[in-house]
């Protein structure tokens, strides 16, 4: 919302500086996103009087017009078209800085000498003085402009760019600034007198007002002035119409525009002789029916919309824009001028649907009051007699469904402590309340007070919205600052918190980058995960408005995304990645909210370290990203299995299921060769994913502590030769079995030469150790004759000699 | 015999003089101090002498030993301290040769922030929840005062989840203030929590847009919490975030779900109050939304706002870094660009 300050001084006296004034503003909740000084520059630039013009002597398009200052009068060379003799212009001396009106840069007036003509000064376009982008011709003063005096003086101003928080509309004018800098300055309001002589015969002989649909219209009004004359609205209006950011048209719809945004109600002008049946019927618009909206364009409505209609078609969209079959024209001579208050949420509706948002559904959408209509009606029906002529018709048509009674408020100094922290008097609330309009009525005791809002607030219900303006108007500086002093709620942090957090820390100490991905993907990724085209399981859910296609379902897995983060990284990237991200998937429930299960999904690739003077160190591989899973676990205090696992997104073969108490958590594995070529990937990529959500459960188990060992260990250490379909773990676990065995480590996996074909050998280290004595020699090859025996028995195993 | 002593003393020491390695020290100790040598031989052999032979042999047999340990003793230091200085010459490393690599993680810049940010109002007493992301209608809305055509709903463009025709509308949640409507229903006073999460809009992605992001909204509800209970709190957290010396400014704004609202800015980090690009020239950044918590909206999860007092705020969080750091494109957050990450 624009606002010029000499217009908001008409209301109020404006006691600061513009700046401070913007400051006052922001501060109480009317932010000035910015304020535009209008002839700031201007000390140089005066009103002047075209006296005479002359031909250039030696340029058929330049004219030599003498102006007259004043106190002096200069002949400077012109190129402007719209010269005319006896016109006010704006002079700029040499010295002022002005825009080039070419380059739109800003410069400074030179003396010069143009086709041989000396010139010394410049008579100024709107452009050249930075009020708009007009060049085409010279700025043409209003003939009351004094020659002589400066120009700012004339049409300098300071414009407010205002951000109005969609709970004031009442703010939505200039009289509603007004109103706000007087409560904030200590000032008083002056709003515009209104009263005009009126003619019979009455107006409701002349038009019959229908409200239909009251749900959606609680009051509708209206007046009528015959006899007037379309014409161009005089320069005054014009500008600051302007200034607004409005665009002139006639005076008749800048009458209109100029109440509103005078006092907040939109109005709308309806040539009286198009109005068949002299009937306006408010009502719900029928499915399909269409109107041509002022703008031209053919609508077409549904029985959600509200339009005003005459005895035979809908002539306007309600509170969003006039309709053309009934506009105003040239020659229109009779206006029935509406004033109507609409259903907030509806032009919400209507105007959003239509998308069509106007001067006029902007106010009505954020609710304001239907009191404000006949006082803006009568504005705009004198303002009309006083544009265009003509003669009012006795009354105001008045359909007042929705009347309702403001309700006072009861406010206690107390409550107003106890919300702010803070006590003021009731006097000093009654006072601030009193300065924004409100009236204040005592109450039984002494603190306390009945307040009822003024007719145009339409954000004040109940005590709290007034304690809101007792501070705000006070300034929320001079509240102060206290640290809660209330004992601490019973904290119940939630374990999934500290486990993620925890998770993260972990990967980042094992070297690896995390990244957030969007949650949002697309089919087309999801698909590269599967290497034979099938539907997708789960189906993911899907935006019902994506804004674009690579975003438009939620995400059911975070491979895909890292797959994307490694080949995008990859074109700038050499060595090593290792990549996690720890965020939801988004798996979907009937008739409900997806289920939202914590995931973490890490990747691998390239070489295991930066390329080093002291030698490589190998490339990463399934064994780097088991490693990773199984130290994660093992700081969870988790035991897993690994298990055979078809994860069509990975190698058939090189990949393991992650198992906890026989519940399939996550899995690990090299990414399938026709996967990571989708993802354009020539190089070999692992990943791991552990539900962060289901691991929880496992990781809450408190341990157990065991005492640390007092008698020694007697480490032996094993080589075997197993078929090379025996794995590993089913030998560790027979190893594991005994006692006596305190610990287990594989230090040596062969096959080739030096073991029969179809055989590989395995090397064991295997510490033996009792709680209770020194083991002897005996003991300990007694223990392990029964290890090798139990693993003969049932893997074949032999010791490799 | 006292004679043989001096003999074998002299001998002895021009023997150890000579040595110049550690290991014929040995040998040396072995051959003159050890169980087999003449000395030990001759302290033996001690008890075989007349009283007065013993007494004077004895002492000076003793003298001896003492003489030749205390000479092995400074020989061996002597020797080991020339080693050392002989070996340091040789074993001379180049120091700026870079360490062994190590792979070096880094969490999300974001989540560092989302971290400190709990942090600060862990230490105050604040406990952390999570919500859904895709969220009800209900829940993001309605119960924050926000009804269908509402226009805050135009400053919040949502995405909306497909869903059956009469089913309940599913969204992505456009603010963490829908996980406050869940607390204020699913939680009994006193509550002091803070929600992180991500958030959605329905946005073209430019630089100071993108569809998703981070917020953390927080809420305090007991008897007795005023608005300088909310001011406080939040300078605290600004204080240390931002550092003691940046002046704070609060501001009337407009939330549907507090009365009355407040909006917190902090002193431009840029220009420092002087007014610059960054802040619109207003030589403030805003940080945050705030206030007291709508009695309607307490009202509507069950709380008597008669009885309980409430305050509610909500951080934007990629801000904060964008700030700190001087990052000016927010998408590079999710550009998960390692020239990128690698620098926080």
């Amino acid at each position: 919302m624009k606002v010029p300050l000499k217009w908001l001084r008409e209301y109020v006296d404006v006691t600061l500086p513009p700046v401070e004034l913007a400051e006052k503003l922001t501060m109480a909740g009317i932010e000035a996103k910015g304020t535009q000084v209008i002839g700031g520059k201007w000390e140089n630039i005066v009103v002047g009087q075209i006296v005479a013009i002359n031909p250039h002597p030696n340029a058929d398009r330049l004219r030599l017009p003498t102006i007259d200052l004043g106190t002096e009068q200069q002949t400077v060379v012109c190129g402007a078209p719209n010269l005319k003799i006896g016109d006010k212009i704006a002079f700029a001396r040499v010295g002022t800085e002005l825009i080039d009106g070419h380059t739109g840069q800003l410069m400074r007036l030179k003396s010069a000498r143009i086709r041989g003509v000396e010139s010394s000064g410049m008579v100024c376009s709107e452009k050249e003085l930075g009020i708009s982008d007009s060049h085409e011709g010279i700025l043409v003063l209003p003939p009351e402009a004094l020659v002589g005096t400066p120009l700012a003086d004339y049409l300098g101003d300071v414009i407010f760019d205002l951000d109005i928080t969609p709970n004031r509309p009442d703010c939505l004018c200039v009289i509603g600034i007004a109103q706000e800098v007087a409560a904030l300055t200590a000032q008083s309001l002056h709003p515009p007198e209104v009263s005009y002589e009126e003619f019979p015969p009455p107006i409701e002989q002349q038009i019959a007002i229908e409200i239909a649909d009251p749900d959606l219209c609680s009051r509708y009004c209206a007046s009528l002035i015959t006899g007037v004359k379309i014409a161009e609205s005089p320069p005054w209006l014009q500008q600051r119409l302007l200034a607004c950011g409005m665009r002139p048209i006639n005076n008749i719809v800048d009458a209109t525009n100029y109440v509103m945004l005078e006092l907040g109600q939109p109005l709308h002008a309806f040539d009286y002789e198009k109005i068949k049946g002299k009937k306006i019927i408010v009502r719900r618009a029928t499915n399909g029916e269409i109107i041509v909206s002022l703008d031209g364009v053919e609508r077409t409505l549904s029985h959600d919309m509200l339009v005003i209609a005459d005895a035979e078609r809908a002539v306007a969209l309600a509170g969003v824009m006039g309709g053309a079959n009934s506009e105003v024209t040239d020659d229109t001579t009779a206006i029935l001028l509406e004033a109507a208050n609409f259903n907030p949420a509806s032009i919400h509706y209507t105007s959003h649907q239509l998308a069509l948002p106007s001067e006029a559904s902007m106010r009505f959408e954020r609710g304001i009051r239907p009191e404000l209509t006949v006082p803006a009606l009568k504005r705009a029906t004198q303002l009309m007699m006083q544009l265009a002529g003509g003669q009012a018709a006795r009354g105001v048509a008045d359909v007042y469904p929705g009347k309702r009674e403001p309700e006072p408020i009861l406010l206690s100094a107390d409550k107003v402590k106890q919300l702010l922290g803070v006590e003021f008097n009731l006097d000093q609330i009654v006072n601030i309340l009193t300065s924004l309009g409100f009236t204040c009525q005592p109450a039984g005791s002494t603190s306390e007070v009945w307040v009822t809002a003024p007719y145009w607030r339409s954000d004040i219900q109940q005590a709290v919205d007034l304690i809101e303006e007792v501070a705000r108007i006070i300034g929320y500086d001079k509240i102060p600052m206290t640290m809660l002093s209330e004992p601490l709620p019973q904290q119940n942090p939630e374990p999934v918190l500290s486990l993620k957090r925890k998770t993260r820390g972990i990967l980042v100490g094992y070297g690896f980058q995390e990244v957030i991905t969007y949650s949002l993907t697309s089919l087309e990724m999801l698909n590269k995960l599967t290497p034979e085209a099938h539907p997708l399981e789960p189906i993911p859910l899907r935006v019902a408005n994506p804004m674009t296609a690579d975003q438009e379902y939620l995400r059911t897995t975070l491979r895909a995304n890292l797959l994307a983060v490694l080949t995008s990284n990859r074109r700038h990237e050499e060595g090593g990645i290792r990549l996690f991200e720890l965020g939801k998937i988004y798996l979907p429930r009937p008739k409900d909210l997806p289920g939202e299960p914590e995931i973490l999904c890490g990747l691998l690739s390239g070489a295991r370290l930066e390329k080093s003077w002291q030698g490589d160190s190998g490339s990463l591989d399934f064994f780097d990203a088991k490693g990773v899973v199984e130290g994660l676990l093992n700081q969870s205090g988790v035991a897993a299995s690994f298990k055979p696992s078809d994860d069509e997104s990975f190698h058939p073969v090189k990949q393991a299921a992650i198992v906890v108490n026989n519940n399939r958590l996550g899995v690990i594995g090299e990414l399938h060769p026709k996967v990571a070529e989708a993802f354009d990937i020539i190089e070999a990529v692992y990943l791991f994913e552990i539900n962060v959500t289901d691991l929880l459960p496992f990781t809450i188990d408190h341990k157990m502590f065991q005492p640390i060992p007092r008698f020694p260990a007697t480490v032996r250490d094993i080589a075997l030769i197993v078929d090379t379909s025996v794995s590993h773990q089913q030998v560790m676990d027979i190893i594991k079995s005994f006692s006596l065995v305190n610990q287990v480590a594989i230090f040596d996996v062969y096959s080739g030469a030096q073991v029969p074909p179809g055989k590989k050998s395995l090397a064991y280290r295997i510490s033996y150790q009792s709680p209770t004595h020194t083991l002897t020699d005996e003991e300990v090859n007694k223990v392990q004759q029964q290890i090798l025996n139990k693993l003969s028995q049932q893997l074949g195993a032999t010791l490799r000699t | 015999m006292l004679q043989q002593l001096e003999e074998l003393k002299s001998k002895a020491l021009r023997e150890l003089e000579s040595i110049d390695n550690i290991k014929e020290l040995d040998s040396w100790r072995v051959h003159y101090l050890g169980k087999k040598s003449s000395l030990t031989t001759i302290l033996r052999g001690l008890a075989t002498l007349s009283l007065n032979e013993r007494k004077t042999v004895g002492a000076r047999a003793n003298q001896v030993k003492t003489n030749l340990e205390d000479s092995l003793g400074q020989k061996e230091q002597a020797l080991r301290e020339a080693q050392l200085a002989a070996g340091t010459e040789k074993e001379v490393i180049d120091i700026s040769l870079p360490g062994r690599p190590l792979p070096i993680g880094r969490l999300h810049p974001i989540t560092q922030t989302l971290n400190e940010i709990g942090d600060i109002f862990t230490s105050m007493g604040f406990q952390i929840v999570e919500g859904p992301d895709v969220e009800w209608d209900y829940y993001n809305f309605e119960a924050l005062n926000i009804p269908k055509e509402h226009p805050a709903r135009d400053t919040m463009s949502t995405s909306w989840v497909e869903t059956n025709r009469g089913e309940r509308p599913m969204l992505l949640r456009t603010h963490t203030t829908a996980v406050t409507a869940r607390v204020i229903e699913g939680m009994e006073p006193p509550i002091r929590v803070i929600e992180p999460g991500k958030v959605y809009r329905y946005e073209a992605s430019d630089a100071t847009h993108v569809p998703m992001f981070h917020q953390i909204d927080g809420l305090a509800v007991d008897k007795g919490i005023t608005m300088a209970d909310l001011k406080g709190t939040l300078y605290e957290f600004a204080r240390r975030f931002f550092g003691e010396e940046r002046k704070v400014r609060f501001r009337c704004d407009y939330f549907p779900f507090v009365e009355p609202g407040v909006e917190m800015a902090i002193e431009c980090l840029v220009c420092n109050g002087k007014g610059c690009r960054l802040c619109g020239n207003s030589g403030w950044i805003e940080i945050l939304g705030a206030g007291m918590t709508h009695p309607q909206v307490l009202e509507r999860g069950g709380i008597d706002p008669e009885v309980y007092q409430s305050f509610a705020f909500g951080i934007g969080i990629e801000r904060l870094p964008m700030l700190r750091y001087g990052i000016d494109d927010v998408r590079l957050f999710f550009s998960s660009d390692l020239r990128f990450l690698r620098q926080f």
